[in-house]
């Protein structure tokens, strides 16, 4: 049986704005991934920990409230305490340019603003896991 | 050739040595990753659960099963919290359907499962169907006992949600949870619909809407009409929950503790049963590997291109084109052996 690729998608902190994951969560699927869909009010701890226990190769989390300077690198921050930095991290949500690039620079894999098609995000995570791939048998 | 092979089988030893002994001493993440390896079939997967499988066997499997949306994640949510407070170390099996068309899948069970945020005592783990038919997913009994061997006491497996015929959770599970909600039905569905004879123990949750009162009562009506205690001695006890509130859980946990006693009790019943369940798994894994191996050996992938124009054209019947294939993966078997 082919590996899948399986993906977190959750939605960290307060507000309850959970149509832009859910808009995320379905292309995964009709993508062919294997979507573990958290919920709302996910705290980088929850999240961190559903990750590792369902074994995911990525994690997509979408902030809408503005407290993406502090979820980001907390979540990055627990994935390295738990050993887990190889789980990619990924997101969306309304992030100004000038904080996207300070969080790719900090390890963030990609961050997709409103208005991205589907097909970017889902065309990145193909592409992550091809290289990844390759990178394992180079090993 | 031959030497590579070797240095491969000796590879993965040290490589399943190292997983178990981890997931022996309780890292999360071994036991995560076994269950993927497991997942995905792989010969890894495969090392890791014979040499596992000594350390299998004690722990209960209960199994939850039930329409869409009657209420078992939040059930199952329910009683992993009570077995918590009661220091058992849990882990939960949650399986939901793959799409067929797309062979991806949205495991949406989690959402539900609040208990689970940082008890390193309850795992829980999101399995999609991978287009098996039976409720479960064709993996979901070895992660079972991936998750036996790394040290959890109880297993909770939610099925999909099922209508009646998806009945697989039988011969995963020592004991089998039916969750209804009032709605669920007359008394006509009952009777007809075949997930209720493999309930050990039904759940009519959601309790507080109306018409729980009559589901109850056309139950308890059609057990005695039915003769589905087979084996008799056990007669499915009716428990009633309200799980968003955690009503009757404790009950629910109860009976199935009662039903658990009931095998292990006289008669040594639970190892008849599990060596029933057995023969079958027997069966079922010989053959889904005599089948990979019947169709790589005899190249029957390759042939398939050239047969569909054949038999397309009438050149050929499917009948005539299967019985080929079977003669010449015989003829080859024959010539090995000489």
């Amino acid at each position: 049986m082919a590996e899948k690729i399986r993906i977190l998608v959750g939605k960290p902190g307060l507000d309850g704005h959970d149509r832009g994951a859910k808009v995320i969560a379905t292309a995964f699927r009709d993508a062919g991934f294997e979507v573990i869909y958290t919920g709302l009010h996910q705290t980088p701890e929850m999240i961190v920990e559903a990750a590792i226990q369902e074994d995911v190769d990525i994690v997509s989390i979408s902030v809408l409230s503005g407290a993406h300077m502090t979820i980001f690198p907390r979540i990055l921050e627990l994935l390295r305490e738990r050993e887990a930095s190889e789980i990619h991290v990924i997101g969306g949500g309304i992030i100004p340019p000038e904080d996207s690039e300070k969080l790719i620079a900090m390890g963030v894999g990609a961050i997709f603003g409103p208005g991205t098609p589907t097909g970017d995000a889902i065309a990145y995570v193909r592409n992550w896991w091809q290289k990844r791939a390759a990178g394992a048998q180079n090993a | 050739m031959a030497v590579q092979q070797t240095g491969g089988e000796a590879q993965q030893d040290a490589e399943v040595r190292e997983l178990a002994e981890r997931l022996a001493g309780g890292d999360l993440r071994a036991v995560a990753r076994a269950i993927s390896l497991v997942e995905d079939g792989t010969p890894l997967g495969w090392g890791l659960l014979d040499r596992l499988y000594p350390r299998t066997g004690r722990a209960q499997r209960l199994g939850v099963t039930g329409p869409p949306g009657s209420g078992k994640s939040t059930l199952v949510n329910a009683l992993a919290q009570t077995l918590r407070e009661r220091g058992e170390r849990v882990a939960i099996l949650a399986v939901d359907p793959t799409s067929p068309f797309s062979g991806g899948a949205i495991l949406g069970d989690r959402v539900r499962m609040t208990a689970a945020t940082r008890d390193p005592d309850l795992f829980v783990r999101s399995m999609a169907s991978r287009g098996n038919l039976g409720g479960v997913s064709s993996a979901t009994y070895e992660a079972s006992e991936i998750l036996e061997a790394a040290g959890y006491d109880r297993i909770l497996i939610e099925t999909v949600g099922v209508g009646q015929s998806e009945l697989e959770i039988v011969e995963l599970a020592d004991t089998v949870a039916l969750v209804l909600v009032p709605e669920s039905g007359d008394a006509v569905q009952v009777m007809k619909a075949g997930i209720m004879e493999v309930a050990d123990l039904f759940v009519i949750n959601k309790y507080d809407r109306e018409g729980g009162d009559r589901l109850v009562r056309e139950l308890q009506l059609a057990m005695e009409l039915s003769d589905w205690r087979r084996g008799g001695a056990w007669a499915p006890p009716i428990c009633t929950t309200v799980a968003t509130r955690g009503e009757g859980v404790r009950e629910a946990l109860d009976a199935a503790e009662r039903h658990f006693a009931h095998l292990r009790g006289e008669h040594q019943r639970l190892t008849q049963v599990r060596a029933q369940k057995m023969q079958r798994r027997l069966r079922m894994l010989l053959n889904r590997v005599l089948l990979r191996h019947a169709w790589r050996d005899a190249r029957i992938e390759d042939q398939l291109e050239a047969a569909l124009a054949r038999i397309a054209a009438r050149e050929i019947s499917p009948y005539r084109w299967v019985q080929e294939v079977l003669q010449s993966w015989r003829r080859q078997g024959e010539e090995q052996d000489g």
